[in-house]
C-alpha cells in the first residue's frame, strides 16, 4: 500500500468510529429527550431523577437492558428469533455513513507512524465516512433493508400480536418506500448528481431545495415518517390495539436493538431532510463557510447539528400533536395520493426545467430556483384547495360520515 | 475505483461485529431461568391459542407485488434524472421519452385503481 492509501484509510477508520460513538451516544441521549419533551408537551417534568435533569437516564436505562432476564418465546424459531433485531440495527446505524456531516477540512498529513509506517493525506477531507458518488441510492437502498429486521421479528416470534404487527409494518413500510424514492427525483432533476457533496454544492449555488422543491420536501417529511414507524403512521407497534406490534416477544437488549434502530431512523431522516431540502451544513447568505479550513468545518458541523435536531425535535412534536391513522387511511394516503402526486410532479418539474432551460434560457441557478418557487407555490395551492379539497385540507370527516351511511358493516359499529 | 466504498465496509464490519457483540454479552449477562408460563407467547394474559402462522389477508401479497412494480420504476427513474440534468442537448428528448413511460405506467395505475387493487377495507 502507498502512504496515500494508508492515510485514506486510517482517517475513514477515525472517522467511522468517531460516527458510530457519536450515533450511539446520540440515539441515547435522544430516548431521553423524546421523554423530556413528551413530559413538557403534557405539563410533567419527565425523567428527573436519575443524575442531574435525568440525564444519566439512558445510562441506567441501558445497564438495566443489558442485565435484565431475557424471555424467548418456546414456539419461536430461535435462530431468526435472535437474527431479526441485529437485521434490524445494521442498516439503520449504517445510514448516517453516507452524510456530510460539515465542509470537507483541508488536511496535511504526513507522519511516520507504529505499525503503519509512512502515512500522509493531502487534500480536502469530506467530512462523511465515505463521499460515495451514489449516496443517494446507497441511503434509498440501505433504508429499504430494515423491513426484513422487522417482518422476520414479527414472523419468528410466533406470537398473533408480532404476527400482525410485522405484516403491516412490511406493507406499511415499502409502501411508502415507493412514494419516498419518487419523491426525491426531482432533487435529481434540479442538481443532476447522486453523490450528497454535489447536492449541496448545487443547494449552495441556486437556492435550499426546500424553495424550487416544495413539494418533494412534503412528500419526502410525510413518507419520513411512515418509514421510521412514528406517530401518525406507528400502526405496526400501535400499543392500543396490537401490544408493542412486532416486538411483543422481545425483551432486555434485544428490544433496545428495536428501539436504537427506529431512534437511528429518525435521525437519519433528520439528516436526509437537512441534507437534501436545506443545504446540510451550508450556512445560509454567506460564502464564507466554503472556503475551507478548521473553523469553517466546525461551524458547519454545527450548523448542520442544528438543522437536524430541529426536524428530529419536529418528528417529536408530532408525535404528541396528531392521532394515529386508521389502517385503510394510512394505505390509501400511500396510494392514492401521495404516489400519483409525486409521479405527476417529477413530470411537471421536469417539463418546467426544459422550459426554463430551452425556451426561455434562463441558466443562472438562482434564476432557476426563483422560477421553481414560484411554480411551486401555485401547485401547493391548487394542491391543497382545489384538487385535494376536502381530504387533508378538512380533514377525512365530512368523507367517513357518508362512507358510514352507505356500508352496512361500519354503520352497524 | 472502489476506494470510496472502502469506509462503508469497514463501516458495515464494524456495525455487525457491534450486533453481535450486543446480543452475545445480553445473552450472557442476564440470567435466563424459564418457565413454562414464561415461554407461552404472550395473549393478554390467556393460554395460547393454536398457532400465530396461519392464512392471512391475500392484500399483503397485492401490496409486495405492486411494489415490485412501482420501486423498480424508481430504480428506473434515477439514472434517468441524472443524465436529464447533465445532457442538456438531449433534455427535450429525454423528456418526451419519460412522458411516454409515464403514461404507459398512469394507464396500468389506473387500470389496478379501478379493479380495486388499493382499496382497503
Amino acid at each position: 500500500m502507498t502512504p496515500d492509501q494508508k492515510g485514506f484509510l486510517l482517517f475513514a477508520v477515525i472517522k467511522l468510529l468517531v460516527v458510530f460513538s457519536v450515533m450511539l451516544a446520540g440515539v441515547a441521549l435522544l430516548t431521553l429527550v423524546e421523554r423530556k419533551v413528551a413530559g413538557w408537551m403534557q405539563n410533567r417534568p419527565g425523567p428527573n431523577r436519575v443524575g442531574p435533569f435525568g440525564i444519566l437516564q439512558p445510562v441506567a436505562d441501558g445497564i438495566k437492558n443489558f442485565i435484565k432476564e431475557e424471555t424467548r418465546p418456546a414456539s419461536a424459531n430461535e435462530f431468526l428469533f435472535l437474527l431479526a433485531p441485529a437485521l434490524s440495527f445494521i442498516p439503520a446505524v449504517i445510514l448516517i455513513g453516507v452524510i456530510p456531516l460539515a465542509a470537507p477540512l483541508p488536511v496535511d498529513f504526513a507522519a511516520d507512524l507504529p505499525l503503519l509506517g509512512l502515512t500522509t493525506f493531502h487534500g480536502m477531507m469530506p467530512m462523511s465516512v465515505a463521499d460515495l458518488p451514489i449516496g443517494f441510492i446507497f441511503i434509498l437502498a440501505f433504508s429499504s433493508l430494515g423491513v426484513y429486521g422487522i417482518a422476520l421479528a414479527g414472523w419468528s416470534s410466533n406470537s398473533k400480536y408480532s404476527l400482525i404487527g410485522g405484516l403491516r409494518a412490511a406493507a406499511q413500510l415499502i409502501s411508502y418506500e415507493v412514494a419516498m424514492g419518487l419523491s426525491l427525483i426531482p432533487v435529481l432533476l434540479v442538481s443532476g448528481n447522486a453523490s450528497f457533496s454535489a447536492i449541496i454544492a448545487r443547494q449552495q449555488q441556486g437556492l435550499w431545495f426546500i424553495m424550487p422543491l416544495f413539494l418533494s420536501f412534503f412528500i419526502f417529511l410525510i413518507s419520513g415518517f411512515a418509514e421510521t414507524n412514528r406517530l401518525p403512521f406507528d400502526l405496526p407497534e400501535a400499543e392500543s390495539e396490537l401490544v408493542a406490534g412486532y416486538h411483543s416477544e422481545y425483551s432486555a437488549m434485544k428490544f433496545s436493538l428495536f428501539m436504537i434502530a427506529e431512534y437511528a431512523h429518525i435521525v437519519t431522516v433528520a439528516a436526509m431532510v437537512a441534507t437534501l431540502f436545506f443545504g446540510g451544513w451550508d450556512m445560509p447568505f454567506t460564502h464564507w463557510d466554503e472556503r475551507g479550513g478548521l473553523l469553517q468545518t466546525v461551524v458547519t458541523g454545527a450548523c448542520f447539528f442544528a438543522k437536524t435536531f430541529f426536524w428530529i425535535f419536529f418528528v417529536i412534536w408530532i408525535r404528541w400533536t396528531l392521532p394515529r391513522f386508521r389502517y385503510d387511511q394510512l394505505m390509501a394516503l400511500g396510494w392514492k395520493i401521495l404516489l400519483p402526486l409525486s409521479l405527476a410532479y417529477i413530470m411537471v418539474v421536469a417539463v418546467a426545467i426544459e422550459i426554463i432551460q430551452a425556451s426561455l434560457g434562463w441558466t443562472d441557478p438562482k434564476a432557476q430556483g426563483f422560477a421553481l418557487f414560484a411554480l411551486n407555490l401555485l401547485l401547493g395551492w391548487a394542491m391543497f384547495f382545489l384538487l385535494d379539497r376536502g381530504r387533508v385540507v378538512r380533514g377525512v370527516a365530512p368523507r367517513t360520515r357518508a362512507a358510514s351511511s352507505m356500508s352496512p358493516r361500519e354503520g352497524a359499529a | 475505483m472502489l476506494q470510496p466504498y472502502l469506509p462503508i465496509l469497514l463501516l458495515l464490519i464494524f456495525v455487525v461485529a457491534n450486533a453481535v457483540l450486543i446480543i452475545g454479552a445480553s445473552t450472557l449477562l442476564s440470567n435466563y431461568r424459564p418457565t413454562a408460563v414464561k415461554r407461552s407467547a404472550y395473549e393478554s394474559g390467556m393460554p395460547v391459542l393454536g398457532d400465530a402462522r396461519e392464512r392471512f389477508s391475500v392484500k399483503f401479497y397485492l401490496v409486495a407485488m405492486l411494489f415490485i412494480v412501482f420501486d423498480i420504476e424508481t430504480v428506473f427513474m434515477i439514472p434517468w434524472a441524472v443524465a436529464f440534468a447533465q445532457l442538456k442537448s438531449m433534455a427535450g428528448v429525454l423528456l418526451l421519452e419519460m412522458l411516454t413511460f409515464v403514461v404507459i405506467l398512469g394507464v396500468g395505475y389506473v387500470y389496478i385503481w379501478k379493479r380495486g387493487a388499493l382499496q382497503w377495507d
